[in-house]
């Protein structure tokens, strides 16, 4: 029944592949549950968490004691009610005189009932209403937590992951860890106390029954633990099917123009209902799996019910219990199979939550962000922001053993431009990486206008960076936010300025809802190319002294590029630029050209020196306009 | 929902058999603490232990009888509710299957993805658990109203004052808390959109400097999300233990009014005993069909966006007589000729048409080229000859046959399409090779691969063509996939290859080689080709340039150049000068 409370929580797990698919009566344990890797370590640090509120955990244990104590002190109570009814009556039957029912002895107990029912409520209600500021403060706190590690993380973190993955930490783990701390914890007390305190309400009554009904519990352990084996195979073959037929339906509908375009559709379906029939035979199999533990914990529970019936009967006649005792045992005897049931999904569910737990910490124990240095700190800001950039014996490579980057050397002076080309994934993005500190060199420095990057605060040196690149990031938000980004405290006026200066001011307008128009969460309510200038705009708002374009537009419209041209044009006067130039005008106004291939800078130099090199960029030069002669020559 | 559930007709047999086996279980469960009324109420009594026995005996059958039932039951409602979900993802994915590109716009990939697999499967598990809890829940309660009644009406009353109770409060907790429930996966939705911008922006954020900018938002998101988080649990922090109170209460109410009509001889303490686990079983099965209420909209939400699909009529349908090409009668050798007459084109709902007035030829042994800018109707124009979007006006010929009379199989065969967005399946290499051609020879496959300039990168593969590309092509490069597309297009040996900007991922270099090799290729096809840079256009037969999905020149490079102010900008936006002459 307290199931009842998870169902309304269940939603919540976006994915819900922890816990199964939702279900009444303990589902939650069908899959078989992921295991942490150091358990108890874990679980020692999650409890840390909880430390700091341990004056309301204390009120929670107290109330959820005193709240299961008083419930299951009632079933008996309530059969000396019963019993006393029932002698009252028995005693009219017999024909005893002045016989009576004792109604003041039962008014009073019903008084002490209905006073340990409401206590018993009022406790519940306190102890859930306690939990829930405690499991959701700590789970905020390890929100933020998490968020703020994110902001320290090297971006070395964030390229070797998926966004998936770091997202279902963030969130997934994060809200595994509240709804058990919500629910299953206190369950978990719950249902130990429960356990503990009928066995012992049941003894006091009589030894026997109790034999009697707990004789019953192994049978149920066996049950459960048999079926559980058993369906987990199924549902873990389920899951596989499951995951199969929704990788089909995605690769078909994401590929549905070729899938037609080929004539494909027959074999497609005939896949699809191949997967689809192995769904439903492993599906059915689990779910009847499954669906069997309720019918025969209810059979065994029934199993119970009649002897403690039959042989409570037989005592009660033999005078050894009361009728009332057959009916507080018939309450207990019910009221114990589900704390049961619940301990054995609780285990898995707590497993499953250490797993998520363990997930989590490993985020926060990542490596992160070399420390800034003493001259950093003492924020050598007298250096005026002019643009110059020197390589010195950089060394580099995204791993210790493939080195990529072997000894590289530039010197910019400020204002030149820089161009990059090579063939895509040549590793133009390393540059970037490096020249922002997004990445570590692994041997030599980068100096801005004289300084060792190192030696600069990170936040000074990319506010001398402007980036604008491919994917141009907007965010959620209006344009105008989306443009003020740039700059922190930028007025109204000054938003404009960029957007002009960026060509974007004329087609911003144009939007029914100008500068508030709100970009919706993929931007795709305007297009590629208004995007680049957007974020043209937010750089020009910026102000750098250096920048880093990437040139290519492929999936702009002419007269969009002739305009981004120009706003790029604009924006690089003046201003030391690195360009990934895809255009022939642009790398060869360019004052130093760096041609790179396999991650690593292989030739550089001035447009006519690279040409008489007769290397990689003669050929690259060469082949984009006379391809037939080319593929002559190979 | 209901209209969904019509779906569950071949299993009409099966439901029967539940609901009675249901309600079987359901009199077994509610004829248990007769029989005990008996046990206390004739047996200890009269102290009759052969009676006590022998119902003790009668109730172990009622008892193992009820759990057979429940278990036949559950084995046919996993049967049907799984049944369920194999029958409509199987019509849904078929009919989604002959959905054009217009029904695929209208409703989002990503959307009929979702809708193919997460709403159905909730329909499927929402079905099992009405098969296996909700039917049997009213049987329980009205059966248990009736023994309850019938044991004695009079005390029967008292749930005359519980139920109402016990619905109000159920109610209030779920008016309350349901809004609020939504609000919390709104809000949490809120967090991982703020999360995500952050991820993917996380270059341009610390770029700019903006990482406490960001802090912020996460921080206001997450507040937000913890403050109604908390107001949820606290209102549900309700339900248990007011249901409870409610419960307990009423047992105290039997009780007391119990004794008073036992005191004046209306009723025996058996079937007092009996009355108080009637009324828990009442009670509980109205819990249980509470819970309806929270499931089936959630079903029904699901249920709406299944049927969404399985309304939508697919737009393009083959012709009912089917002219096969050989009656064509054709004067010439026709194969793959292309022409479009007149044609206009708009998406469904677009003010301004795709395509106006669109007129030209495409012979075989030629290379059409399209240039223009987003949006200028290039790829449409592609889409029309294997009818992924049908002509709004005009008609679009292949073959001298218009394309609408063709079946679309027979259309497609004589078309090798290579998408702009190279897209490739699960399996092997040589398997997407073969997509092209079911029956391509290992020969032909390679040779297709040579010629896309694939070959060297999938020598270099660990398994060179038996080699397992990963799904959607996760572990080859934009510019690979783009090759590996072309070679499944190339292995078909087509009439008609359309080339949709499909060299955009390769470098200057292989562009240039493959479309050296291509010619080779394509000497008796007719090539449409889509396509931004000049470079890759300049030497077609025929270059066609478009402009708001008009076209506003037609002819080679050099007659271009001279005729088309649209085409001169374009080609000096990207060669200087002296490259254009």
């Amino acid at each position: 029944m307290s199931d009842n409370n998870q169902e309304y929580k269940r939603p919540q797990q976006s994915q819900g592949q922890r816990r199964g698919p939702g279900g009444f009566g303990g589902t939650g344990m069908m899959l078989p549950p992921e295991k942490a890797k150091d358990f108890k370590k874990t679980l020692r640090r999650l409890i840390g968490y909880l430390r700091p509120k341990q004056m309301q955990l204390l009120v929670v244990l107290i109330t959820a004691i005193l709240s299961t104590v008083f419930s299951i002190f009632s079933p008996k109570l309530m059969g000396r009610a019963t019993t006393k009814l029932f002698e009252g009556a028995f005693a009219r039957i017999q024909g005893v005189p002045g016989a009576a029912i004792d109604f003041g002895y039962i008014n009073e107990i019903l008084l002490i009932l209905g006073g340990l029912y409401l206590l018993s409520a009022l406790f519940s209600y306190m102890q859930q209403y306690v939990m829930a500021g405690v499991a959701q403060s700590v789970v905020f706190d390890m929100r933020e937590q998490i968020n703020s590690k994110l902001e320290r993380l090297p971006l070395k973190y964030f390229d070797s992951r998926t966004h998936g993955e770091i997202l279902s930490r963030a969130t997934n783990d994060v809200d595994n860890i509240s709804t058990t701390l919500q629910q299953s914890l206190t369950q978990l007390i719950t249902s130990v106390i429960t356990i503990i305190g009928i066995i012992i309400m049941m003894l006091t009554i009589s030894p026997w029954l109790t034999l009697i009904t707990i004789i019953t519990l192994p049978l149920s352990f066996v049950a459960i633990i048999g079926i559980t084996k058993r369906s987990q195979t199924y549902f873990v073959s389920q899951q596989k099917s499951l995951g199969q037929l929704n990788g089909h339906v995605e690769e078909m509908y994401t590929g549905h123009r070729i899938v037609k375009a080929f004539g494909r559709e027959k074999e497609s379906l005939r896949d699809f209902d191949r997967i689809n029939e192995q769904l439903y035979d492993s599906g059915w199999r689990s779910q009847f799996m499954s669906g069997i533990i309720m019918p025969l914990m209810m059979f065994i529970g029934n199993l119970g019910y009649v002897l403690v019936c039959v042989v409570g009967g037989i005592f009660v006649t033999k005078k050894m219990i009361e009728v009332g005792d057959i009916q507080a045992f018939i309450q207990y005897s019910r009221q114990f199979m589900m704390p049961i049931t619940q301990t054995a999904n609780i285990a898995n569910i707590i497993q499953s939550t250490i797993a998520s737990a363990e997930r989590v910490f490993e985020l926060l124990d990542e490596e992160e962000e070399v420390a800034e240095t003493a001259a950093a700190a003492a924020g050598k800001t007298g250096h005026p922001a002019k643009g110059a950039v020197e390589f010195s014996h950089v060394k580099f490579g995204y791993k210790e053993d493939a080195i990529l980057i072997e000894d590289m050397n530039i010197k910019v002076k400020p204002g030149q431009t820089i161009a990059i080309v090579g063939p895509t994934g040549a590793g133009k993005t390393t540059l970037i990486n490096l020249l922002m500190r997004f990445y570590e060199l692994s041997g030599g420095q980068i100096l801005i206008d004289g300084v060792d990057i190192t030696d600069m605060k990170r936040s000074e040196l990319r506010a001398r960076f402007g980036m604008v690149l491919q994917d141009t990031w907007l965010f959620n938000g209006t344009i105008r936010d989306n443009i003020a980004y740039g700059r922190e405290g930028a007025t109204e006026a000054d938003v404009v300025r960029a957007a002009k200066a960026a060509h974007a001011d004329h087609f911003i307008r144009t939007l029914p809802m100008g500068y508030n128009t709100v970009l919706n969460e993929e931007a795709s309510n305007i297009s590629q190319g208004q995007k680049q200038l957007l974020t043209i705009a937010r750089a020009i708002l910026a102000d750098p002294s250096i920048l880093i374009l990437d040139e290519a537009t492929s999936s702009v419209d002419t007269r969009t590029e002739v305009q981004i041209q120009k706003a790029m044009n604009s924006l690089m006067e003046g201003r030391t630029s690195f360009v990934i130039a895809h255009r022939l005008s642009t790398i060869r106004d360019a004052d130093l050209i760096l041609v790179m291939n396999h991650g690593t800078v292989i030739e550089q130099g001035s447009h006519e020196e690279l040409l008489a090199q007769g290397g990689f960029y003669a050929e690259l030069y060469n082949s984009q306009f006379s391809g037939e002669e080319l593929s002559n020559a190979v | 929902m209901i209209k969904l559930f019509k779906q569950l007709r071949p299993f009409s047999l099966p439901i029967a058999a539940i609901l009675l086996l249901v309600f079987l279980q359901s009199m077994g469960d509610l004829y248990l603490p007769t029989l005990m009324s008996d046990i206390v109420d004739k047996g200890i009594v009269h102290q009759d232990r052969a009676l006590i026995w022998r119902v003790g005996g009668f109730m172990l059958l009622v008892a193992g009888g009820g759990a057979l039932c429940s278990i036949i039951a559950s084995f046919l409602s996993s049967k049907v509710a799984m049944g369920f979900g194999r029958n409509t993802r199987s019509k849904v994915f078929s009919h989604v299957e002959n959905f054009t590109l217009t029904e695929f716009d209208k409703l989002g990939t990503a959307s009929l993805i979702t809708r193919t697999t997460n709403d159905i499967t909730q329909v499927q598990t929402v079905l099992m658990m009405m098969l296996r809890m909700m039917v049997g829940a009213p049987m329980m309660m009205i059966g248990g109203i009736i023994m309850a009644v019938s044991e004695d009406a009079k005390l029967s009353l008292v749930f005359v004052v519980v139920i109402p109770v016990l619905v109000l409060a159920i109610s209030y907790v779920g008016l309350k808390g349901l809004p609020l429930f939504k609000a919390s996966q709104v809000k949490l939705d809120k967090l991982n959109l703020v999360l995500r911008e952050h991820l993917v922006g996380i270059r341009v954020i610390r770029s700019f400097n903006r990482i406490q900018h960001e802090q912020k938002r996460f921080s206001e998101a997450n507040r937000d999300l913890t403050d109604t988080a908390i107001k949820v649990n606290k209102i549900m922090a309700l339900l248990m233990p007011m249901m409870m109170f409610v419960m307990n209460f009423s047992m105290i109410g039997i009780l007391y009014f119990g004794g008073i009509r036992i005191d004046s001889g209306d009723l025996k303490v058996g079937s007092l005993m009996a009355f108080i686990q009637y009324a828990m079983q009442i009670m509980f099965s109205l819990i249980m069909v509470s819970m309806m209420f929270v499931l089936i909209p959630r079903a029904s939400a699901s249920a709406v966006r299944i049927n969404e699909v399985l309304d939508m009529v697919p737009e393009i349908t083959d012709p009912d007589v089917k002219p096969s090409l050989e009656g064509q009668p054709s004067g010439r050798e026709l194969h793959g000729f292309v022409e479009f007459r007149n044609v206009s084109f708009s998406y469904p709902g677009a003010e301004q048409p795709a395509l106006s007035d669109i007129s030209f030829s495409a012979h075989p042994g030629e290379v059409t080229a399209i240039i223009g800018g987003t949006g200028s109707g290039k790829s449409t124009l592609l889409s029309l000859i294997p009818r992924f979007y049908d002509a709004v006006e005009g008609e679009v010929l292949v073959d001298g046959g218009d394309v609408r009379e063709l079946t679309q199989e027979e259309l497609r065969a004589k078309i090798g399409y290579v998408p702009q967005k190279a897209v490739l399946f699960t399996g092997t290499v040589s398997d997407n090779i073969r997509y092209g051609m079911k029956d391509a020879t290992d020969e032909e496959v390679r040779h297709a691969a040579e010629v896309a300039q694939a070959l060297d990168f999938v020598s270099a593969m660990k398994d060179g063509f038996d080699s397992e590309i990963a799904q959607g092509g996760g572990n080859v490069s934009g510019g690979q996939k783009q090759r590996l597309s072309i070679a499944r297009a190339l292995v078909r040996k087509p009439e008609i290859y359309l080339f949709d900007d499909s060299f955009s991922a390769l470098d200057f270099k292989t562009d240039a080689k493959l479309r050296a090799a291509l010619k080779g290729e394509t000497t008796e096809s007719t090539v449409l080709i889509v396509a931004q840079r000049v470079s890759t256009v300049m030497d077609a037969d025929r270059i066609i340039v478009l402009e708001e999905g008009r076209i506003v020149g037609i002819g080679s490079h050099s007659e271009l150049l001279a005729s088309s102010d649209v085409y001169r900008e374009i080609v000096s936006s990207q060669l200087s000068e002296e490259e254009i002459a």
